[in-house]
């Protein structure tokens, strides 16, 4: 049987170092599952976050080989076995202990993203076609990776200013919800800055769920915001009403 | 222990998915304050994983259903040993809990004039599962959880229940600890809500993850509840069996709704061969009917892989054991066939079934638009729980409800699939709002402080060894061990055999070691899991000794058939005065002329 050896970060509160550990691998074997096996056998204490081990809830989000991914859905056998996996934690929020980060931030701003307010008359019928958009981005099983990629959060650290990716989805299928009369463009613009997001498309590329983050999300939020707020003419009429 | 951290509600409700959260958010609704305690982050529970879909008898896509249907259904399904109020009121309140999710949001996937979807599943008449795809968890958990955190609910996340405190007879609140620092908490409550789902772990071979590990049936035992049903625990037919690494994740019935077909390896389709008599006069015998049946004709019967989920699951490993499986141990679920009669059968699969199609991509390299897959039992869910008064969801300790998965009563011998969701919805609500109204005619009770040193004591003392065997040791061969003597074919001396294994388990599990410190250190966590998973193991066998019959999930190779006799009453099992499990036979009580007559009709 091929051994793999997995270089895992350990250590607590953004203080740690790297260590080697050897894994059996067999056939159809993912990296959460090298983890598991090493933390039954070498390190009982070593600390990660799962549940369903399908790619369904997104806890088990890190860094193989310096790329944001579910270590549930990242097989071995897609990886070069020849040198160490790297197993990081996502850098983007505060550490806890070894693989574990504290995402609690994303909860907070979830929070204060205008709720779902459905019309009094609603009738409550719609059509399929109309519900695809807004099914896509609810898809998202909130593992955090758009987050982690982004490089407002990540390299500019604006997490008091910037919603991040995840929060933009949530957004969008909101704002194209056929049974929602919210409008969060205020918001987008000015609390959540949407305009922060020069649409580099990083967080699409690791999107578990294959959502179309910078394409169907965020740039038609972002239309949206500059039709409301930086049309010409919509403007001129502002000023005179 | 007099600085540990102590927080005050109304309700408290253990467990945040979809029972949890329905629980919380009628509470907080009714004007009293609530506190979650949820062992994963929020919006991971168990529930994000329900594929199919959510049963309620809405009649959009046939207008022949109603509640009385789906009663009937239900209690045929649960071969009668359901409590039948419960599966009346389900029946009755479950369309009502899911236009409830419509209007907070959730996007189901409509009918052609605008109307919720509803699709096939096993057992169910007419198509009556409200559906996403194949993600229909997904959208309620997240529902539930973007609607209950503007309500005013206290979520304590990563936080697990040691113990449930009480004052003399009545629930006080609950002791345990954050997974993040290790820290004690304690959580005192005018009443509380279990809503822990389900008990998995206890087996090898799971579709349940790390948490299932039975604390809420074990909490309310160790409370004083009772517990009923307990022999009755569901093995989904249809678990991956390949690659070893996903061995048990769940393949939804929703493959089998939307055409797919069960094959031997000689491309037999073996279910057309057993048929049981209670289902024969309303399945297809032929292929071309049951075809027919999942394309909507209303005048085709259901093809057999849509016969219960207890049934099918013990005609695959017949077919296994008779060397008749597929090359890893499983059989064939075949839906890659459809292309034979569907122009765009890909296409189609993909859009009906997304993340089934993703799956076997991903972890598999199968592409089940292509190929058929490879499928086998896996431990998925518990038909027993704690025993509960049918319409308000209390246990027999004041103050202490249970709802979801934890709870007993409603799928008797054998769960509907797409019932769970629903059941979820239903009692979830019901357990929030006859909570509140209990905490509103009361006081804060004083927690047994004598107890919560104990527990404290018990729970550090794997630190305190000076070496010791690794939890997950146990862990494994308590799997291993439940896996072989109390799966999905039963006899008599096994199952003695398993009770001699938990005692000397016990006696294991209290001399574990863990290294390192309180923070986040999964393997304490797994040490602190061992306690529920042997008090479940056990009575889960103890009852399953004394039902002396197969029934529904309940199969005995040395009692192979229902007997009469033991289908006119439930086991329950409660902790005795010397502090062992002590069992009872409970007569069913009788059902009430007018759903008496509803069966009958259905039949």
């Amino acid at each position: 049987m091929a051994t793999a050896t997995l270089r895992i970060w350990r250590g607590e509160r953004g203080m740690g170092r790297f260590e080697d550990f050897p894994a059996e691998v067999s056939e159809g074997m993912v990296v959460l599952d090298a983890v598991h096996q090493i933390q039954a056998s070498a390190a009982n204490d070593l600390s990660v976050r799962w549940n369903c081990k399908a790619g369904k809830c997104g806890s088990c989000s890190a860094e193989i080989n310096g790329r944001p991914r579910l270590m549930c859905m990242t097989r071995l056998n897609a990886l070069p076995l020849d040198e160490p996996i790297t197993v990081e934690p996502m850098k983007t929020f505060p550490h806890i202990k070894d693989l574990v980060t504290d995402v609690s931030w994303n909860y907070k701003v979830k929070l204060g993203i205008r709720k779902f307010t459905p019309a009094a008359d609603e009738s409550w019928k719609a059509r399929q076609d109309d519900i695809d958009r807004p099914q896509e981005f609810r898809k998202c099983i909130e593992c955090f990776l758009c987050q982690d990629v982004c490089h407002v959060l990540r390299e500019h650290g604006l997490k008091d200013e910037f919603a991040g990716p995840r929060h933009f989805v949530y957004s969008a299928a909101l704002e194209m919800h056929p049974f929602d009369t919210g409008d969060r463009l205020a918001d987008l613009k000015s609390n959540q800055g949407i305009g922060y997001c020069n649409i580099t498309k990083c967080c699409t590329e690791v999107c578990p769920e294959e959502i179309k983050i910078t394409d169907n999300a965020i740039i038609p939020l972002k239309e949206r915001v500059v039709d409301e707020y930086y049309d010409p003419l919509k403007r001129l009429f502002k000023m005179f009403r | 222990m007099g600085d540990i951290e102590t927080h005050e509600h109304d309700v408290l409700v253990i467990g945040a998915g979809g029972a949890g959260l329905s629980a919380a958010v009628k509470a907080s609704a009714a004007g009293v304050k609530v506190g979650v305690l949820s062992k994963s982050l929020l919006g991971k529970a168990h529930t994000v994983m329900a594929e199919g879909g959510v049963a309620a008898a809405m009649g959009n896509v046939d207008s022949r259903d109603s509640w009385r249907v789906h009663f009937a259904d239900t209690m045929r399904g649960g071969q009668y040993l359901n409590d039948w109020r419960m599966a009346q009121l389900h029946a009755q309140e479950a369309p009502d809990r899911v236009r409830e999710l419509e209007r907070w949001g959730a996007l189901f996937d409509r009918t052609q004039d605008g109307g919720i979807l509803q699709r096939n599943f096993g057992g169910h008449r007419y198509p009556r599962l409200a559906h996403v795809g194949d993600r229909t968890g997904l959208e309620m958990i997240r529902t539930l959880q973007d609607h209950g955190i503007h309500q005013g609910i206290d979520f304590h996340m990563e936080v697990t229940v040691l113990t449930l405190l009480k004052d003399g007879d009545r629930i006080a609140g609950a002791f345990g600890y954050d997974r993040e620092r290790g820290r004690f908490k304690l959580f005192r409550a005018k009443a509380v809500i279990l809503a822990t789902g389900g008990i998995g772990r206890a087996y090898t071979i799971t579709s349940n993850s790390w948490e299932y590990t039975g604390d809420g049936h074990s909490l309310a035992y160790h409370a004083g509840a009772e517990l009923l049903d307990m022999e009755f625990v569901q093995f989904h037919p249809t678990g991956m069996v390949w690659p070893p690494s996903v061995r048990g994740i769940l393949v939804t019935e929703g493959v089998r709704g939307e055409g797919g077909v069960l094959r031997n390896k000689e491309g037999k389709r073996f279910m057309f061969g057993d048929i049981p008599p209670l289902y024969k006069s309303s399945t297809a015998d032929n292929e071309e009917e049951g075809w027919r049946y999942t394309q909507g004709d209303k005048d085709a019967r259901r093809p057999p892989e849509l016969l219960t989920r207890d049934h099918v699951a013990r005609c695959i490993q017949r077919e296994v054991r008779e060397g008749r499986g597929s090359p890893h141990g499983g059989v064939f679920l075949d839906i890659a066939w459809i292309h034979e009669r569907l122009p765009n059968a890909a296409e189609h699969i993909k859009r009906k079934l997304p993340s089934m199609y993703h799956q076997f991509k991903q972890l598999g390299d199968i592409d089940i638009t292509k190929v058929p897959m490879e499928v086998g039992p896996t431990t998925h869910y518990m038909m027993g729980g704690v025993k509960i008064d049918p319409n308000s969801q209390m246990s027999a300790v004041p103050g202490l409800f249970a709802a979801g998965e934890c709870a007993a009563g409603l799928h008797g011998a054998n769960r509907l699939g797409g019932n769970s969701l629903s059941d979820l919805l239903v009692f979830g609500s019901r357990a929030g709002e006859f909570a509140a109204n209990f905490a509103r005619g009361t006081a804060l009770g004083i927690p047994d402080q004598a107890r919560i040193e104990a527990a404290a004591a018990a729970a550090v003392a794997p630190f305190e060894r000076a070496g010791g065997e690794s939890p997950y040791a146990v862990q494994n061969d308590l799997q291993d061990m439940m896996q072989a003597r109390v799966g999905i074919v039963r006899v008599e001396e096994e199952m003695l055999l398993a009770l001699e294994a938990i005692g000397r388990l016990r006696e294991r599990a209290d001399q574990v070691f863990v290294p390192g410190n309180r923070e986040y250190n999964n393997g304490w966590h797994t040490a602190m899991d061992l306690p529920s998973m042997l008090t479940v193991s056990e009575l889960i066998t103890l009852a399953a000794v004394e039902r002396k019959e197969s029934r529904g999930a309940h199969f005995r190779d040395d009692f192979p058939d229902k007997s009469a006799e033991f289908g006119g009453f439930n086991i329950t099992l409660s902790k005795g005065p010397d502090g062992h499990p002590a069992l009872k036979r409970v007569p069913s009580t009788p059902m009430p002329a007018e759903l008496k007559q509803i069966i009958e009709e259905m039949k």
